[in-house]
Formats: structure tokens, C-alpha cells, sequence
């Protein structure tokens, strides 16, 4: 079986980070949030619920899918767009 | 494209790339792809690319009058490109944009493309020359649970002939090649763009905007193919804001494996191949399926499920993924084999129920930009019809190019041209199928009920042998299945994919 941990995944794609996140996310709106969809869904991991009821997010191994901003619709803290032309992840085989 | 324009359009782009990359060397073209390996990105093509020594004036970016396309296309996916494709042999000045290093490089499917006769009709035997992986000549439906599985198979030898029924393909080299093919048709590529909104003029899209410096760009017509978050479509107010259930996340694994063991592991010969597509107990609670696509010397495979049914029963997608891969009938599957790559996409679900307003005054939107995926069941399909949706908003183009009219009301046509090329009247037939297939029952319930029947069937423990229908009462009895919910069932399904 081919088993993979998680940070073995996330070797394997590219990513050239651009300096400017693409991704904000609006803390303030995060600390009423009972959902945290954004922690779950995100198939890189990228958001971490904090003890004080915020989210700590990193915007430079992102997939760019965009299915944390749809998870967190209802809620609007995620604001998104893709990162600058040339950045962020490189698929080869995808 | 008249040579004067070619050398106009090509001017342009010296100047556009002079100011983007900040350095002075004149290109003759700037999409020029990086080669695998090569650690693309702009500062990577400005350190390699050779210095010319024409000199060209830069005063064709004159801000009071940007420069003009017939056609810019926004992303050179399958349905971008052969919207340019189309357009530009036609004769049309169409400038292509992508927001990667190169084509595919931010693009993610399965990927199974059943559209190889389309793409034959386009460029003749295209899978000689195409970066295809295997025909598709084995299909199998899957319905799992935990311990069991229970399958359809089916091979035909005749999807192993040409034009072929479908092939396995790697999108970062197959979307590529396609896009190469619109350059070679006369397209100009730009990789690197980022288009962030579309340019309104007394109330009509104009053109777009790139992120850079002097970066809006005019054209007649702008073809939206920017993919399933299509944030073209949503700032012209063609489609709204999504709901959790209509979204599915994918993710998933290219998996090494060596040739022959595919070939004996799959029962292959040469370059057949199969798809797998699996329902029930693999993916939990999680409304959604797994997927298994033989490539030539690898395996993609992953887990899809609708995002809300994520976030409802708290699943991470990436350790769902690692419980498929440990299934007792797919663990043999991939044994042995190394991970290459992970990767992960969305996925517009929910077919004719999420189509945006497909044009407006001067913009059409296609491929999955428009929804255009069609995920019913027994068909999980999107390439072909993102190609369908980009021929027919190349059409659309070319035909309001020649009447020198690019209103809404000529643009209308495209609607007609999808009903012709089939899309619309697929989505159109199959519009119950979506609900049905994510609904709860088909995803949690009825997997597990007929594995476990078909578990009673064939076991033989000296208990003497039941028929068919004793064994199905009492299987339904074992899940306390209400009898009313199964006839309501079979209306819905009937209804999605029978009548």
C-alpha cells in the first residue's frame, strides 16, 4: 500500500511564492465563527484554529482552488483571488 | 490575420513584456513555455531568454489607446484554447491568456478525456501527435463498503480503435499541447496573466484587465474560460456566488508505477487503459466518490466530495484520500507504486441547476467557467464539453466578427450552437441527476446495502441456498430501509438516468 503522510503530499507540487498573500482572511469575523469550515476542507491545510478563537492562515502552499472562500461564504471572512501571474502552485502531472 | 496585423499584435506584445518583466530585451513572442524542469515563472524567462538586438518602439501601449484583439480568451484550459483555436483560423487577431508559468500548469482533473472524436474532427488523428497517456477501453462502477466492493465492468475492443472512445490524460502536458495548437493556429499566448475584471463601456464588456502595469487590453469579444471559480463571470454578473453543495473538492494522487505492472495489474494489452469510479463507503459520511485512472507508467486517483458534506461531518479531504488508497480492493491496486504528485481542484457539480447566463454584451463564458461539468453517475465529464463550449464561443465570435455586431443579440447564438454541439441539451436532459446522485441515501445507504447483499449471495456456509429476493427483503430489513423510500428512490433514479 502507498501509504503517504500529509507533508510528504505537500512536497510534491511547486510553488513560487509571491510576495503579496493572495488570500486575506478578516480575523475579526473569525472569532464569532462556530463553523471553521476553512479548517477542514482545505486539502493543503493552510488554516489552523487558534487558542484565542482566531485563525492562523498561510497563504504559500496554496492550491488556488478556492474551496476555502466558498466554505466560508455564509460567514464572508475569506476574502480571495488568484496570486500574481507566473506565482503560486505548478502542477506536472496533475 | 493579415501580416500587418500579426507584427502590430507582436509589437504589443514586446512592449507589454518589456514593462512587465522590467528589463529591455525585445521578444519577438512572450509565451514562449517553459521546458519541464526548467524553473519557470517571469524572472526565470527574463534570465533565459536571448537578447535580441531589434529595437522596436514601445509607444504602441499608448494608455488613450490600448491596444485591440478581436477575441481575448481568459484561460488556456481545453475550452480556451479551442475557442482561440477556432477563432484565429478563422482569421481572427485572438490573444490568449493564462495566468500560469504555461498551460496546465495550474490545471487538475482525473483525468479521463472522453472527447477524442471532437478533437479528431479539430486536428485530424490528434493522438499521434497529443501527449496522451491510454485509450480508455475498460470502465468500471464500483459500489463499496467498508470490507466489500461490488462491481460493473466493462471492456469493449472497439473503444480501442480510432477515433478512439477516450484517453487518460496528465493535464499540465496535455492542455499544453493544446494550447500549442492554438499558437500554431495564429492565437497569441500570453502564460504569466492574471486577469482580475473585465472593462466596461456604456454598459458592454470591452476588454480586460491583467495584473500589471498598463495592463487593460480591448477586444470585440472576451471569452471567459477562467475555470470553475470563474471571477470573470461573477464581476460581469453572469453567475452568482456558490453553494456549498453544488461545489465538490477533489483531490488527488499520481501514483508511479511501472508499465507492465499496470498492464498485468489492470489486464491491459499496450495502451489500453482503465477507469474506475467508485461509490459508497470510501468516502464516510462525505457525499461524494473515488476515482482510479491507469496512465502509462502511473495511477491517478483520488476522492471527490461536496464541499458542504466536508464541512458538515468535519472530514479532512486528504485523509479520506489515505482511507481510499487502504480499501481492501484498492490497496492491491496501488502497491508498490511511489507518489509523484498531489494536487487538488473544484469541481461546479450541479449541471444545469448552476449555468451562469452563458453571454453578454460582448463576453460569452464557457467550459467550466460556465458550469459546463457533467457529473451524472455513470458519466463524470468535463473536458469534452468545456471544448464543445469553447468551439461554440469561437463560432459565436467569428460570426459576430463578420457582422460587425457584438451585442447580446448576436452573441445570443451561442446558446443555439451549444443545443447543436449537444451540451446544453445533455445538461438540459440530465438536470435531476446531480440532486440525485449526491443525495443520502445513494451515497451512504445503498452502496452498503447491495455490497452486503451481494456479500449474502455468494457466501456459502452450509446454511442451506436463499433466492434473490428473500435475500434483497432481508438485506433491506438488516439496513431497516423503509420500503416507501425505495420506490421513491427508483422514481428518482429512473428519472435521473432512465427516462
Amino acid at each position: 500500500m502507498v501509504r503517504t503522510t500529509f507533508e510528504e503530499k505537500m512536497r510534491t507540487p511547486r510553488f513560487k511564492v509571491d510576495d503579496q498573500p493572495h488570500i486575506v482572511v478578516h480575523a475579526e469575523v473569525c472569532h464569532t465563527c462556530s463553523v471553521r469550515a476553512c479548517v477542514y476542507v482545505c486539502p493543503a491545510n493552510l488554516f489552523v484554529p487558534l487558542d484565542d478563537g482566531g485563525i492562523l492562515f498561510n497563504y504559500e502552499e496554496c492550491f488556488e482552488c478556492g474551496t476555502c472562500y466558498i466554505a466560508c461564504n455564509e460567514e464572508g471572512a475569506i476574502e480571495w483571488s488568484y496570486p500574481r501571474g507566473g506565482y503560486g502552485v505548478t502542477f506536472r502531472e496533475a | 490575420m493579415t501580416l500587418r496585423d500579426k507584427t502590430r499584435a507582436s509589437r504589443f506584445f514586446n512592449g507589454f513584456n518589456r514593462i512587465v518583466r522590467g528589463n529591455g530585451n525585445d521578444q519577438t513572442n512572450g509565451s514562449r513555455p517553459p521546458v519541464d524542469g526548467e524553473a519557470g515563472g517571469l524572472a526565470a524567462d527574463v534570465a533565459e531568454q536571448p537578447v535580441q538586438p531589434q529595437v522596436r518602439k514601445t509607444s504602441t501601449l499608448n494608455p488613450s489607446r490600448p491596444e485591440h484583439f478581436d477575441v481575448i480568451v481568459v484561460g488556456a484550459g481545453p475550452a480556451g484554447s479551442a475557442a482561440a483555436l477556432v477563432a484565429a483560423r478563422a482569421g481572427l487577431k485572438v490573444l490568449l491568456l493564462e495566468r500560469g508559468e504555461y498551460p496546465g500548469s495550474k490545471n487538475v482533473s482525473g483525468a479521463a478525456f472522453y472527447g477524442s472524436a471532437l478533437m479528431h474532427d479539430l486536428i485530424p488523428n490528434w493522438w499521434e501527435q497529443a501527449p496522451v497517456e491510454r485509450s480508455i477501453c475498460r470502465r468500471m462502477l464500483s459500489f463499496m463498503s467498508p470490507e466489500t466492493s461490488v462491481s460493473l465492468d466493462f471492456r469493449s475492443t472497439t473503444y480501442a480503435e480510432p477515433p478512439y472512445n477516450g484517453f487518460s490524460i496528465l493535464r499540465p502536458t496535455f492542455d499544453r499541447w493544446f494550447a500549442a495548437q492554438a499558437e500554431a493556429a495564429g492565437a497569441f499566448l500570453l502564460n504569466a496573466a492574471v486577469v482580475d475584471d473585465v472593462l466596461w463601456e456604456d454598459g458592454r464588456v470591452i476588454g480586460v484587465r491583467v495584473r500589471r502595469e498598463a495592463g487593460d487590453i480591448c477586444a470585440n469579444v472576451v471569452i471567459a474560460c477562467d475555470g470553475a471559480n470563474s471571477f470573470l463571470a461573477k464581476k460581469a454578473g453572469l453567475q452568482r456566488e456558490f453553494h456549498t453543495h453544488e461545489i465538490s473538492l477533489g483531490v488527488k494522487e499520481v501514483i508511479g508505477l511501472d508499465e507492465q505492472t499496470i498492464c498485468e495489474r489492470f489486464q491491459l494489452t499496450g495502451d489500453e487503459g482503465v477507469a474506475i469510479e467508485y461509490l459508497g463507503a470510501i468516502t464516510d459520511e462525505v457525499h461524494g466518490g473515488g476515482f482510479l485512472y491507469t496512465n502509462r507508467d502511473s495511477l491517478s486517483l483520488g476522492v471527490i466530495g461536496q464541499i458542504s458534506s466536508f464541512v458538515e461531518h468535519r472530514q479532512r479531504p486528504y485523509e479520506l484520500l489515505e482511507r481510499f488508497k487502504a480499501h481492501p480492493s484498492v490497496a492491491p491496486l496501488v502497491r508498490g507504486g511511489t507518489l509523484r504528485e498531489y494536487s487538488a481542484h473544484i469541481i461546479p457539480e450541479a449541471g444545469w441547476n448552476m449555468l451562469p447566463r452563458l453571454y453578454t454584451d460582448g463576453m460569452l463564458v464557457a467550459g467550466d467557467a460556465a458550469a459546463l461539468c457533467f457529473v451524472a453517475g455513470l458519466y463524470f465529464e468535463g473536458i469534452n464539453y468545456a471544448i464543445q463550449s469553447g468551439l461554440a464561443a469561437g463560432e459565436t465570435a467569428i460570426t459576430a466578427h463578420r457582422a460587425g455586431d457584438f451585442s447580446a443579440q448576436t452573441l445570443a447564438g451561442y446558446t443555439a450552437l451549444l443545443r447543436q454541439r449537444k451540451v446544453l441539451t445533455d445538461f438540459e436532459r440530465y438536470r435531476h441527476t446531480p440532486d440525485f446522485i449526491n443525495s443520502a441515501r445513494l451515497q451512504n445507504l445503498y452502496p452498503a446495502v447491495i455490497a452486503h447483499g451481494a456479500e449474502r449471495l455468494f457466501r456459502v456456509d452450509g446454511r442451506g441456498k436463499q433466492k434473490i429476493l428473500p435475500i434483497a427483503w432481508e438485506t433491506l430489513r438488516h439496513f431497516q430501509v423503509n420500503p416507501l423510500h425505495v420506490l421513491q428512490d427508483l422514481y428518482r433514479a429512473g428519472r435521473a438516468l432512465g427516462w
